[in-house]
């Protein structure tokens, strides 16, 4: 029972075990919704093809949505908050070490000089 | 008799193997290439065995002293010298020998991992020899109880891992990267000497017990605080002195930036000793609890923030690491900032710094494997860009069960070990102050998102024709991957194990100054 | 007052060291204001170990009843220096393969990893 107790923090308890039994309960539940399917069909002809409203399937490297487009929504909202944190991140190292300074500064002011 | 030997001398050892096995690497390197492989692994291999006995003999037996140069290792005290430790003293307790199990654990993977990862490149010799000194500074910086032993052994990491960073010159992006790197680190680490020297000017000692036992909060004491402060967490890579890591994590090969990971968490261990074991209760414990709050909350959010619009993997990694610093900062400054306050820190205070101590481990493991799988990605098809990938899930399946294991993890999701050190930040934070906790897990729901994109990215969709012939990774990068990744699978279903052996020890370690003390002046 | 100079001249060459490194764009002299920082501190750690009326701490034939002064910061001080040498070294080397590569060592051009 040791190795498989619970993590007790103050005010709760975390049992991954009991989360993993629930997990498998489900995957069985999945598994016999998935087998009630329609299991007659022949692969490899038009009935497994994707149907694009009957135009013709783009070749596969036009179909991928690539790295750099998803999230444009995400980022497109935050514009304000993006515009000025990028340009921060300048790569003039004379900047970087203004940075560490002045963090240094600001620390020693509040520590030393307010208490 | 000849075990008795090993654990006896073992802190020696655990800095003596790596330094002989690396000085010889250029010479052995002159015979053969398969000569010098197994010359580092078995060199790797030594280390890491050394660094996990000396470990389970901390844990079971309590912490352990070694006096460099005495009659006997615990020797401290000398008779003629009035009660003052003179000599360089390692001092482990259990929060080293976490840190020693995470370098050791780490290492290892990496070694097998860079074996077949950089076998198309030449200077492979200068490359081990590097790398094994790296692991010596670590070790060292971890294990250390002198204050001018640990800048020295901060040096070390940073000249060996500035070189190791250059070490594919790309065109001069890869310079560029461990020049930024080197200059930050270089003036840090003299802000760092300036304040021993001012230990030293006060106390006229160098050893962290005997500073520790002598400390008054003067002015001078907290000019040295926020000097040591402020350079370690610029090493560690929290905001706002974070902008080396994007590009010193990126432009390293692979194998090197997981251990990178683990030189910044090295630089984390270094804030936590001088915070709680050389001031303790004397300082502002308000005050410094809550600047490393700040910095840990400004962490994870500008981290994370950052990392979702980029378009590099190996920088969109880099943001997390410096955003899952934020969490470890923040665990580990809610239980500083109770700490003179027993109820308090017996209620939440002691769950917050287990939880932030835990985040350390499970960070290095999960994150050493999002960056070894995206290594060996890498390495077949040529490009770190996500803009011109996809579609790899079809041929490089093992490479993608095991980034869906890392992101899973570092996205916080049960029941890898992400979650398990995640929800004890959690529950002990929101009963500091509620707004942190949210705070935290808003971040955490933005890591997922941002490793759902990377997925997509990289292993969904089509098989493109331009990645036609691409195969599965080679085995030995696939069993270093697999190391970390039964790790990390392994302390998500057992955390109550993980947490009760290791963790609590070593947060009860850190936060009892008087044990340290004593076990060094003998009772002082 | 005598005794504070050391201190104070700290205090300067650190001072000019930081102007340097933060206001200079070629690399040759950041490297520089780094070496000026790096002789400030350890011109610092020797002070600190003066003691009036002292001699040098070399245990042969030393005079009795003479007060030596502190020897431990000077086998500091030598550390540091060997850490500055290797630093200056390995800074020095970037250097060049950057001027190399990038044909140019300012730190407003060497900016190609940015945000």
């Amino acid at each position: 029972m040791g190795i498989f107790s619970s993590l007790l923090s103050g005010s709760g308890a975390w049992n991954p075990l009991v989360w993993l039994l629930a997990f498998v309960v489900a995957v069985i539940i999945v598994y016999l919704i998935w087998s009630r399917g329609e299991k007659s069909y022949k692969k490899g002809t038009e009935q497994t093809t994707p149907f694009i409203s009957g135009n013709k399937e783009p070749s596969k490297d036009a179909v991928h949505v690539r790295g750099g487009n998803l999230y444009w929504g995400y980022t497109e909202a935050l514009k304000g908050y993006y515009e000025r944190i990028v340009p921060l991140h300048s790569g003039d190292m004379n900047d970087y070490v203004l940075w560490y300074l002045g963090t240094t500064a600001l620390i020693l002011v509040i520590v030393v000089v307010l208490s | 008799m000849i075990w008795d030997v090993i654990v006896a001398q073992s802190p020696a050892l655990l800095i003596a193997i790596p330094l002989l096995f690396a000085f010889f690497c250029p010479f052995i390197g002159k015979i053969s290439n398969m000569v010098r492989n197994i010359w580092v692994a078995v060199g790797m291999a030594l280390t890491s065995a050394v660094a996990l006995i000396l470990a389970w003999d901390v844990y079971a037996f309590g912490t352990r002293i070694y006096v460099f140069g005495a009659q006997a290792a615990n020797y401290a005290l000398p008779l003629d010298s009035g009660g003052i430790p003179v000599r360089i003293i390692f001092t482990v307790d259990p929060m080293s020998a976490l840190m020693q199990i995470i370098a050791a654990i780490t290492g290892l993977a990496i070694i097998l991992y860079s074996i077949s990862s950089e076998q198309r490149h030449s200077g492979l010799s200068s490359f081990y020899t590097l790398y094994l000194l790296m692991i010596t500074g670590i070790l060292g910086m971890v294990s250390t109880g002198d204050l001018f032993n640990f800048f020295v052994f901060l040096e070390i990491v940073s000249i060996a891992s500035a070189g190791l960073i250059a070490y594919r010159v790309d065109k001069g992006l890869a310079v560029e990267a461990a020049l930024k790197y080197f200059v930050l680190s270089t003036i840090g680490a003299l802000a760092i000497l300036f304040a021993i020297g001012i230990y030293y000017g006060e106390y006229n000692a160098l050893n962290i017990a005997m500073i520790a036992s002598r400390m008054q909060f003067t002015v001078l004491d907290q000019i040295a605080l926020v000097l040591i402060m402020a350079a370690l967490a610029m090493k560690c890579g929290s905001v706002p002195m974070h902008f080396w890591t994007p590009d010193a994590y990126s432009m390293a090969p692979s194998s090197i930036t997981a251990m990178l990971v683990v030189a910044s968490q090295a630089s984390l261990y270094g804030i936590f000793r001088v915070l709680f074991t050389l001031y303790n209760v004397t300082l502002n414990t308000a005050t410094v609890g809550w600047i490393v709050i700040v910095l840990g909350v400004l962490s994870m959010v500008i981290g994370v923030t950052m990392a979702i619009p980029q378009k590099n993997v190996k920088r969109l990694m880099a943001y997390h690491a410096i955003s899952q610093t934020g969490y470890m900062l923040l665990g580990v400054g809610v239980g500083l900032a109770v700490l003179g306050n027993q109820p308090l820190m017996d209620s939440f205070g002691y769950t917050a710094m287990e939880g932030g101590i835990f985040h350390i481990i499970n960070h290095a493991m999960y994150k050493g494997l999002l960056f070894l799988t995206a290594g060996a990605v890498f390495f077949r098809i040529g490009t770190y860009n996500l803009n011109k990938m996809g579609g790899l899930g079809h041929s490089m399946k093992w490479t993608m069960v095991f980034f869906i294991i890392g992101a899973l993890a570092i996205a916080g999701i049960p029941p890898f070990n992400g979650f398990a050190s995640k929800w004890m930040i959690y529950e002990s934070v929101y009963v500091f102050n509620p707004i942190l906790a949210i705070i935290a897990m808003v971040v955490s729901i933005l890591t997922l998102a941002s490793f759902v994109k990377v997925f997509h990215s990289i292993f969904m969709g089509p098989k493109l024709p331009e990645y036609e012939g691409v195969k599965e990774a080679p085995l030995p990068m696939l069993i270093g991957m697999g190391i970390l990744a039964v790790i990390v699978i392994l302390f998500g279903i057992f955390p109550e194990t993980v947490v009760s052996t290791l963790i609590v020890p070593a947060a009860h370690a850190l936060t009892n100054q008087g044990a340290y003390i004593a076990a060094v002046l003998g009772g002082v | 007052m005598f005794l504070n100079i050391p201190y104070i001249a700290v205090v300067v060459l650190a001072l000019i060291g930081l102007a340097t490194i933060l206001f200079k764009r070629n690399l040759i002299k950041i490297f520089l204001g780094i070496v000026i920082l790096e002789s400030a501190v350890n011109l610092f750690l020797i002070a600190l170990g003066y003691r009036e009326g002292g001699i040098a701490p070399i245990y042969t034939n030393a005079p009795a009843g003479e007060e030596m002064v502190f020897s431990t910061v000077q086998a500091l001080t030598l550390t540091s220096i060997v850490i500055g040498v290797a630093t200056t070294a390995v800074m020095l080397t970037f250097a060049m393969v950057l001027w190399k590569k990038y044909g140019s060592i300012e730190t407003n051009k060497i900016r190609r990893l940015k945000e």
